[in-house]
């Protein structure tokens, strides 16, 4: 289990100039009893033409493993100053990851979507395992992903 | 220094490496097991494999080629990601790709003990101490053995030191490179080397649209081949931009799937292919018999370990504090201990006891301790072992440089005694050098050099006396090693030979004590013994053992040894009066040293008198029939030809090819070395067939065999010191 609070940092586009215009969500990813070692995930919000916006939090700190996570990898260019900050441990099977940040009101119904991209070694990767339109309507609404993930949620 | 950070270091990491060497040489059967489960495919194309496997599996995501060979398809399961081997002629499943939960956690505890990454950090540093090990240990048997040019000749020594020497060398070649490929891989991971992990050329976009190839026309997966395939991931068919991702050896780049074209492409960098070459070196991944020769050398780690802290034990007992040490400013007499082992100590020891129950008040130290002055002092005694080949031992490293700048001689006398071993060439060499260093700058005698061969008791006394005199005070000098516990023997048959020629002599032959299952259980049973090896036998009402050669292995069932009857000997006059059903108190002590090498080389063996006792042994025990000769020396073959019945009847079935014998009390009678002489274009003949020697009998005998031999040899350009360093000239003198 992981809980934060945190402004995002500064380097990223999804930051507000004040509090006043953000809200605090809380992202939980539950994974699959699948079995193998714990799986790397990163979540990352993409802007309505599909490009690569900013990192909301990388599950996993041995850089060497994130070109396994390529969605992330091919968005950020793999700028590990884009990672300060926002990183924990990796996840393992069957377990819950839960992240609360602070997320700029302009994020919600505007086309943004959030992705998870995760991998895990002798596994597959598995770029966008999730990605989920950011609305106020879907928040609350769990959803599975493709293969590590049994259900993601975001709620505000 | 070396010795104690061996000592410290390995004390200090031998739990977890247990841990690490136990679970890697698990780990290291798991490429050859991988590649005996292979399916070896014909030489096809990577598109050809993608299209089978495509269609049999229309959600692939990724295709990977094992360094086993094995091809695994990876796709989205039921309840997670899910993997299959597949079969590359037909593309069909072959069998889930599961490692079970116990190898991953064999391998999560190998790499990390299962604790993260501070637990990476341990086992990172556990591989570099083990790396010290390896090295700091080859360097001491480097210079035990008298140089990096002998470190593979025989280990001398104990069987604890011995199986320690033995099997830290075979090993030390497989620990090497494990440990220095387990530091670099530890360096790689927490990112102080670079391991060029996936540089991926930057990612293109895509704008044109249509149908998809079908896999198999693909032209750039076309002109790869299978075997130089890595992975190869899928186009996420939700994603209308995505293309294919390859990895081959040689690099990687991005395939895109409308026409078939690479459209980025990056070769490995150097750190890469050096990290993948290395990773390949330590976990045996696509070398498989590599694998299972680190595997094997790991194992052996656990049996150094235990040896290890044999030695390290028996070396702390021998260092117990010397009790009523007077300070070096007082002391009348001064003992300065050069020891390897620590055995020279407990002769200190003794020493230092009996001069302090005669009043003196003596100083004991070790050699490095040398002092400039000891104002009270009236004499010191120098006792010193010599290490491997004439070196200086452990706590004398220093001594001579010390005793250079010490200017003046000081104005009492001293004395050098010598600790050592027959069987090596350079028998007390080190003490020798003492000596004459002293004699050079000056200092006075008390007493002539005199040398203890194999820590005997006896010629330790027979110092004691000779120091008895000199001091004009009555010493008794009654060392008594550490000794094993005694098994009463009972005699249950002799023959006796050579009163005829003044030369009583019997060859007695004990039962086996019953070896109970608990004795046996406890290690307290009679041990398992080979021809060559020491019995020691207790006299009554006497501490100091005597040693006889065993004539007899314990698949002969019983223990023979042969004795002469010296005039006034005590024990030997002990042993002619048993009458069967009698009974001595003793104790077996190894002596591998004295022992035929392996294999099925001629064996020459040279006896006289009751040195034929071992040798005999030999001959009895030599169910392989491997070609045996037998030289001989007695006086007379009418009285004393020892083993006569039995050796007709061994040269009958062939244990022993030929013999020779000489009788100096018979008209043209002779010795051995004469005959060896005779025979010298034969003996060299087998030599140059890399015939070993052994030689057992008296000093003078010993002396003359050698001389005999060393003019034997010389015509091929020979000398028994070569072939002693070789292990193929041994003696057993008495």
């Amino acid at each position: 289990m992981k809980s934060i609070l945190a402004a995002l940092a500064m380097t990223t586009a999804l930051t507000v100039p004040g509090l006043a215009m953000a809200r605090p969500v809380t992202l939980t990813t539950t994974l699959n009893n699948y079995d193998g070692n714990g799986a790397y995930l990163v979540l990352y919000v993409t802007d309505p033409t599909g490009a690569y916006k900013g990192t909301l939090w990388m599950a996993g700190s041995r850089s060497k493993y994130y070109s396994h996570l390529s969605g992330w990898q091919r968005g950020s260019g793999g700028n590990l100053a884009d990672l300060n900050g926002i990183t924990g441990a990796s996840v393992g099977a069957g377990r819950t990851l839960k992240v609360t940040l602070d997320l700029a009101d302009a994020l919600f119904d505007a086309g943004y979507k959030l992705h998870i991209d995760a991998a895990a070694e002798d596994l597959r990767d598995s770029p966008s395992e999730v990605v989920v339109p950011l609305s106020s309507a879907g928040a609350g609404r769990p959803m599975a992903g493709r293969s590590y993930i049994r259900s993601f949620a975001y709620d505000m | 220094m070396l010795r104690w950070i061996h000592k410290v270091l390995a004390l200090f990491v031998i739990l977890p490496l247990m841990a690490l060497v136990i679970s890697g040489s698990m780990l290291s059967v798991m490429p050859a097991w991988d590649r005996a489960g292979a399916i070896a495919p014909d030489r096809i194309s990577v598109a050809v494999l993608a299209g089978r496997v495509a269609n049999v599996h229309p959600g692939i995501a990724e295709l990977k080629r094992l360094p086993s060979g094995k091809v695994v398809a990876f796709f989205s399961g039921s309840d997670g990601p899910a993997a299959s081997v597949v079969n590359p002629s037909s593309g069909a499943p072959v069998s889930d790709y599961v490692r079970s939960r116990f190898e991953r956690w064999i391998t999560n505890l190998h790499r990390s003990f299962l604790l993260g990454d501070s637990g990476r950090m341990v086992a990172g540093a556990v591989a570099l101490a083990m790396l010290v090990l390896t090295l700091s240990g080859l360097q001491m048997t480097a210079r035990r053995m008298g140089g990096w040019r002998h470190v593979l000749g025989r280990a001398r020594g104990d069987g604890v030191q011995r199986i320690h020497t033995d099997l830290g060398r075979l090993a030390a070649l497989g620990l090497l490179l494990s440990t220095l490929t387990a530091s670099y891989l530890s360096l790689t991971t927490f990112g102080l080397i670079p391991d060029g992990a996936s540089q991926a050329p930057a990612f293109p976009s895509v704008t044109s649209g249509g149908p998809a190839l079908p896999i198999e026309q693909i032209a750039a997966l076309r002109a790869i081949d299978l075997s130089q395939l890595r992975e190869l991931t899928f186009p996420n068919p939700a994603n209308p931009s995505d293309l294919f991702h390859l990895i081959t050896a040689a690099g990687e780049g991005y395939i895109e799937p409308l026409k078939g074209q690479i459209l980025a492409w990056q070769d490995h960098s150097i750190a890469r292919q050096i990290y993948e070459t290395i990773y390949m070196l330590h976990t045996g991944q696509g070398l498989w018999w590599l694998g299972l020769l680190l595997g094997v050398s790991a194992l052996g780690v656990p049996v150094l370990g235990l040896t290890g802290l044999g030695m390290w034990w028996s070396r702390r007992r021998a260092h117990a504090p010397i009790t009523d040490n007077t300070s070096a400013g007082q002391a009348d007499t001064v003992i300065l201990v050069g020891s390897e082992g620590g055995s020279t100590w407990g002769f200190a020891r003794t020493l230092h006891a009996a001069l302090t129950s005669n009043g003196h008040r003596v100083h004991t130290a070790a050699m490095d301790g040398l002092l400039r002055s000891y104002p009270s002092a009236r004499r010191m005694f120098l006792l010193t072992a010599t290490y491997g080949d004439g070196a200086a031992p452990g706590t004398a490293g220093t001594f001579l440089k010390r005793l250079d700048e010490i200017e003046r001689p000081p104005s009492f006398p001293v004395a050098v005694l010598g600790f050592g071993d027959r069987q090596f060439p350079q028998f007390c060499k080190f003490s020798r050098d003492v000596a004459a260093a002293l004699a050079s700058k000056g200092w006075a005698s008390l007493m002539p050099l005199e040398t203890i061969d194999r820590q005997s008791a006896q010629e330790f006394a027979r110092w004691g006396e000779a120091l008895s005199e000199v001091l004009d005070e009555r010493l008794m000098l009654s060392h008594v090693p550490d000794r094993p516990r005694t098994h009463t023997l009972t005699l249950t048959e002799r023959l006796d030979y050579g009163a005829e020629v003044q030369a009583p002599t019997s060859v007695l032959r004990f039962a086996l004590p019953g070896r109970g299952v608990f004795a046996h259980l406890t290690g307290r049973g009679w041990p398992r013994f080979a021809a060559g090896d020491l019995i020691a036998v207790l006299p009554p009402d006497c501490d100091l053992p005597r040693y006889y050669s065993l004539a007899s292995s314990t698949g002969d069932g019983f223990i023979e040894i042969c004795v002469r009857k010296h005039a006034g000997g005590l024990c030997s006059g002990f042993l002619h009066g048993l009458q069967p059903g009698d009974s001595i108190e003793a104790f077996v002590k190894a002596n591998p040293a004295f022992r035929p090498a392996r294999g099925r080389k001629p064996v020459i063996l040279i006896g006289a008198g009751t040195g034929i006792g071992p040798l005999a042994g030999f001959i009895r025990a030599n169910a392989a029939r491997r070609p045996m000769h037998l030289y001989f020396g007695g006086r007379d073959p009418a009285s004393d030809f020892l083993y006569g019945c039995e050796i007709a009847g061994w040269l009958d079935d062939k244990r022993l090819s030929s013999l020779a014998t000489v009788f100096s009390r018979v008209k043209d009678g002779g010795y051995v070395q004469d005959r060896l002489r005779k025979d010298a274009d034969r003996l060299r003949a087998l030599i140059a067939d890399g015939a070993q020697i052994m030689v057992c009998g008296g000093r003078d005998m010993a002396a003359g065999v050698m001389e005999a031999i060393a003019d034997v040899l010389a015509p091929a350009g020979l000398t028994p010191l070569a072939l002693k360093v070789q292990g193929r000239f041994v003696e057993d003198v008495y």
